[in-house]
């Protein structure tokens, strides 16, 4: 019998991109070369020295990280369990964990000599993170960006067109972020010799969910430096919203092998995952392919891909990242739904509490605390990914909570 | 040899460049699209390629996209575009090929999709999302079944992985003549010439080639430049969604003429 040397989770994905069954490369044939030209640059730069010191120089001095772990000391009193950690993402400039990964590969495409940018957005922080460092290395933007998002997220859309951004809108399907990568794809099938496109999520084909995961990884890396240098030892649970899982996998990555630590994801239920109105791909879904890779997806029985809903966004996505569906397939990480009155309330709680505005996508993690609490004792120490603030959700906050033209 | 090579061949002894229209299925109806399919048949086409619209179809332009949505829309499934198939593939001369993407292959299960493809007397599929490298377990099935996958050639494609793909495909080569998705443009990249010659030194399968091409006349240039086929896409699906019901196959079978005669001058 021949011995097989067990693989370590984070040294997915395999050589030929997989996450477990997870993963591959489902693109047109014109894109091929572009992934693998994407590879060869990304595994190159990944060692080089002075690639990673401008990548630091800029998330020190451009982003401002470090972002704090934060005690939540008022949210941890009212829940009466576990003592609650926030990993400030919401500080990032720009307001969200998004730049970490815009920035990483716009260094990325800059070397690569690539001066047109595209990319997808749903929530609009994504995009506004590509229209910032577009414009801090002078490269051309253009965000696809669904109809029903540019209504919902209207303060991004003013963000990214001060930015220098062009906004195209994409009307197609539910117009939502899933129509907006479709519509983006689309333009590097057509321009791929001249144009980067920056994919915001975990998700993709590969490269993309290990680029993305590793450009985000630098959460994970934190969180883990800083609970050794406060606790003495790591957290007991890491808790973050999943989409597409671009926080959720940047969170998770440097814990993915210390088998300890245990990794919850929380995804969109919208309605109800029983309403058939949700996002919760990885409770109710079943593998397919959409956007270049194999992973959990809200299809029908004929495989055509239905349309997601939840009140976020960013959470808004029939798919999610192949890793992700990897890490429930083994086990390593439990996903579970918010729905999308959970999550408001949730939001609310933090406000008054915390005197922190969330986004709604993060409300969601901050939504599970409700059942995770009481489950924990309080010795126990759980990190939520803040991943982003919520001023650009405060129209549709207001909306859903029936506030109306008298404020006060 | 499978029905399309054999098809190919006889073809290539007449010294007759093979016409290609593309229709998508449903739109405006399958009653229509069976119609199409009769009357392209008739009219000069020597495969005809059946699109099986879908939600996310990401090699597709505009006029596809919205094509499929419609069909979609009015309620069109996979297996009532196979029963189509079915009841029409024994009328018509030539050979049928599924355009289809991946998902709704994955969703069926691979060996009863190709199992359900060859008793509808489909003779090979397009998959525009399958690179070979995600595709050998479906090659083999379908080699199983007789069936053709048609791999796709891009102006993009290094040297290497034409060598790949000429290795493995059959049936013939679907070159794409530009970078981008499907749909009508004004003129044929020049380059599309030397990629025939180039991906001629590597195969000796036919080469046809598609995405942009919607004129007789510029069928004729990639004819000229050296192509055993032509497809031709957009240009169908367009004519079938803007005529009036009682022109649109009368329009049909002159443009599809009108194609055939450009290739055959």
């Amino acid at each position: 019998m021949t011995y097989t040397a067990p693989v370590k989770l984070s040294s997915l994905p395999d050589s030929r991109g997989r996450f477990g069954r997870f993963g591959g490369q489902y693109v047109p044939e014109t894109l091929m070369s572009a992934l693998a030209e994407l590879e060869t640059a990304f595994l190159r730069y990944k060692g080089d020295p002075e690639f990673q010191n401008q990548l630091f120089g800029y998330l020190r001095d451009f982003v401002g990280r470090s972002t704090p772990l934060y005690f939540a000391e008022r949210l941890t009193a009212h829940h009466g369990g576990p003592q609650i950690y926030l990993k400030r993402e919401d500080l990032n400039h720009t307001g969200a964990h998004k730049i970490n990964n815009a920035l990483g590969q716009a260094l990325l495409a800059l070397r690569m000599g690539k001066q047109r940018i595209i990319a997808e957005t749903g929530a609009g922080q994504h995009g506004v993170a590509t229209a910032t460092v577009c414009a801090r290395f002078g490269l051309e933007c253009i965000i696809y960006m669904g109809v029903q998002d540019i209504e919902r997220q209207k303060l991004n859309v003013y963000r990214m067109k001060l930015l220098g951004a062009e906004i195209r809108p994409v009307d197609a399907g539910s117009g939502t972020l899933k129509d907006a990568t479709s519509e983006a794809i689309r333009d590097w099938v057509t321009n791929v010799e001249t144009t980067h496109y920056i994919l915001g999520s975990a998700a993709g084909p590969h490269p993309y969910p290990m680029l993305v995961r590793e450009f985000q990884a630098v959460i994970g890396r934190e969180t883990r430096q800083q609970s050794l240098e406060r606790f003495g030892r790591l957290p007991d649970v890491l808790l973050a919203c999943v989409g597409g899982g671009s926080n959720a996998i940047g969170l998770f990555h440097d814990f993915v092998d210390d088998a300890q630590v245990r990794m919850i994801g929380v995804e969109a239920a919208g309605e109800g995952v029983d309403s058939g109105k949700h996002a919760a791909t990885l409770t109710a879904g079943r593998p397919g392919v959409l956007h270049g890779a194999m992973s959990y997806l809200l299809q029908n029985d004929e495989g055509q891909i239905q349309e997601a809903h939840s009140i976020s966004a960013g959470l808004d996505y029939p798919g999610v990242g192949p890793e992700h569906s990897h890490l429930k397939d083994i086990g390593r990480a439990e996903y579970y739904s918010i729905t999308d009155a959970e999550a408001l309330k949730s939001l609310k709680l933090v406000c008054t509490l915390e005197g922190i505005i969330p986004a709604l996508e993060t409300a969601h993690a901050f939504a599970y605390l409700n059942t995770l609490a009481p489950q924990l004792d309080p010795q126990k120490i759980v990190v939520i990914n803040c991943s982003g603030r919520g001023d650009k959700d405060v129209r549709t906050v207001a909306s859903a909570l029936g506030w109306g033209e008298d404020l006060v | 040899m499978t029905r399309i090579a054999d098809h190919f061949a006889q073809l290539r002894s007449r010294r007759t460049v093979a016409l290609i229209p593309f229709v998508t299925a449903g739109d405006p109806d399958l009653e229509t699209t069976a119609q199409a399919l009769l009357t392209l048949d008739q009219q000069g086409a020597d495969f005809l390629e059946v699109g099986v619209p879908y939600s996310d179809p990401l090699a597709d332009g505009p006029v596809i996209q919205a094509a499929a949505t419609r069909s979609l829309a009015r309620g069109t499934t996979l297996n009532a575009v196979l029963e189509m198939l079915r009841q029409l593939t024994p009328q018509l001369k030539s050979p049928v090929i599924l355009f289809t993407y991946y998902n709704p292959i994955l969703a069926v299960g691979p060996e009863a999709f190709l199992d359900r493809l060859k008793a509808c007397g489909i003779s090979g599929m397009v998959i525009p999302d399958l690179p070979i490298e995600e595709g050998e377990t479906l090659r083999t099935l379908a080699q199983a079944r007789a069936l053709e996958i048609i791999w796709l050639a891009a102006p993009t494609s290094p040297q290497a992985r034409l060598q790949n793909l000429a290795a493995v495909a059959g049936g013939f080569i679907y070159l794409v003549s530009t970078t981008g998705v499907t749909g009508m443009r004004t003129q044929v990249a020049d380059s599309v010439k030397t990629s025939i010659e180039n991906l001629r030194s590597l195969t000796t399968l036919p080469i046809a080639v598609g995405f942009g091409i919607s004129t007789p006349d510029q069928a004729r240039q990639v004819a000229q430049w050296g192509a055993d086929g032509v497809i031709v896409g957009s240009a169908f699906v367009k004519l079938l969604q803007e005529k009036p019901a009682e022109e649109r196959l009368i329009a049909l079978g002159q443009f599809c003429r009108s194609l055939k005669d450009a290739l055959s001058v």
